[in-house]
């Protein structure tokens, strides 16, 4: 299978791929590591008329520490988020979700920034980065701007992006000391795509009540979904198996799941609430350590 | 129907296996072609051409990745090393050996992309358990064999290898 014909331009820096952006328009597609956007192409899915290639850009691979955030250049591969040391310490969910997109080969060249500006409904990093918090930093020609997650994701494949901007970093704030972080997720056994995922980030007291949460839900509609009503319901309460339970029972509660070839609406709901209670009880864990 | 824009080919540098390409390749092109039918080095091979099983499995940079889903462009500057690229002389890499020794296939179509794969497990971690190099394994499929002799084959070449010239 070939992709149709298409020019292709390497970028040398950001300011290049905007101008190569604006001149190009809608005939041309940034590329960063490939891995949706080339078999798209192979399938005829996608025909740009020029790529505009990230890859060939420095200065947007690597994780490091700014402040109280963590920041994970666009480029970054899927493998060097998973074996980050800083993001194995500091936000272990991260790297969970890191580690278990596609394979290894796919791994070593998908990239972070290329998952999330793709936004797969099925992809794991935005139901990850939902409950962290996360902040998409897009840089325009006019300046960058950093876009709350919440507001991020819009659609099915359809982030708050414009076609003016290019998602440079992806930034997230290190949790505060008492918190956990975990990822948990069904795969689709043959593809390895989401079925059902779910991503807690829990504060726990000394006294071992809930200060502070977010849980994310995946695979049930456009994008990554907030649990609020479970949220809601840890708020302040201890941390013990029936809490957790009863509030992971509502994780499902918000959304509308789309049903598809693999799993009915009523059973990803039912996994969500499964999935949302295995996320806890390890974020709650690992807070405790 | 009009005909289909044409693009110009573009120049690229391509070390494969140690040796330095200087080639034109059209922007579509994908890496495994360019290996295969500009290069003659057919031992990788294309098996799904969509991703997923990992017959075109090489090493860019040191890293395995599937030559199906990367455009030649891409590489451009880059270090390829293919199956072709493994042996030593007449010598067999530990890891062809181990696939040898231990029948660790029957057709052998699928060989090329899982000793690629396994060559960079071992590269990275030299004493994998046998769920490690399951998993590492994730993204080749074999149609043939069950994978428990490509497991073993793995096993074994992870012991001659940290056995140095022992053997």
């Amino acid at each position: 299978m070939f992709p149709a014909n298409f020019a292709y331009v390497a970028a040398r820096s950001i300011e290049e791929a905007l101008q190569l952006m604006a001149q190009h328009g809608e005939d041309g597609k940034l590329l960063a590591g490939g891995h949706s956007l080339i078999p798209a192409m192979k399938l005829r899915l996608q025909s740009p008329q020029t790529l505009i290639d990230l890859g060939t850009v420095p200065g947007l691979r690597g994780v490091s520490v700014d402040g109280n955030s963590l920041v994970i250049g666009a480029l970054t591969v899927h493998a060097d988020v998973a074996s980050s040391d800083l993001v194995r310490k500091h936000v272990p969910a991260l790297a969970e979700a890191a580690a278990v997109i596609g394979d290894v080969q796919v791994r070593n060249r998908g990239t972070i920034g290329g998952s999330v500006a793709h936004a797969d409904p099925a992809a794991d990093f935005p139901v990850v980065l939902t409950a962290l918090n996360a902040s998409l930093v897009a840089q325009s020609a006019s300046g960058k701007r950093a876009i709350g997650v919440d507001d991020f994701f819009t659609d099915f494949y359809t982030t708050a992006l414009n076609t003016s901007e290019i998602l440079t970093e992806i930034r997230v704030p290190i949790p505060i000391a008492g918190t956990g972080t975990a990822y948990v997720k069904l795969p689709h056994p043959a593809s390895g795509y989401v079925v059902v995922s779910a991503a807690a980030v829990i504060t726990r007291r000394a006294s071992g009540s809930c200060t502070a949460s977010r849980i994310a839900i995946g695979g049930l509609g456009s994008g990554p979904a907030r649990a609020i009503a479970t949220e809601l319901e840890l708020q302040g309460k201890p941390l013990t198996t029936q809490t957790i339970a009863a509030a992971a029972a509502k994780a499902a509660e918000e959304t509308d799941p789309v049903e598809d070839s693999y799993a009915g609406a009523e059973y990803k709901r039912h996994v969500a609430t499964v999935y949302a209670r295995k996320a806890i009880e390890t974020a709650v864990e690992r807070a405790a350590k | 129907m009009a005909a289909e824009p044409q693009f110009a080919a573009l120049p690229v540098s391509i070390t494969v296996n140690g040796v330095k390409h200087d080639a034109l390749v059209e922007p579509r092109t994908l890496l495994v072609y360019f290996l295969r039918e500009q290069l003659n080095l057919t031992g990788t091979h294309v098996g799904c051409d969509t991703s997923q099983c990992g017959a075109c499995t090489v090493h860019l940079n040191g890293r395995a990745v599937k030559s199906c889903t990367v455009l030649a462009v891409q590489a451009n500057g880059a270090e390829v090393k293919t199956i072709e690229g493994l042996a030593d002389g007449d010598n067999f890499h530990p890891v062809q050996e181990g696939f040898r020794e231990k029948h660790g296939l029957q057709c052998g179509y699928c060989t090329p992309g899982m000793i690629m794969t396994a060559v960079h497990l071992l590269e990275t971690n030299p004493n994998p358990n046998d769920d490690e190099i399951k998993h590492a394994l994730e993204g080749n499929l074999c149609r043939c064999t069950g994978y428990v002799n490509i497991v073993e084959s793995i096993k074994w070449a992870a012991e001659k290898m940290k056995g140095g010239a022992k053997q």
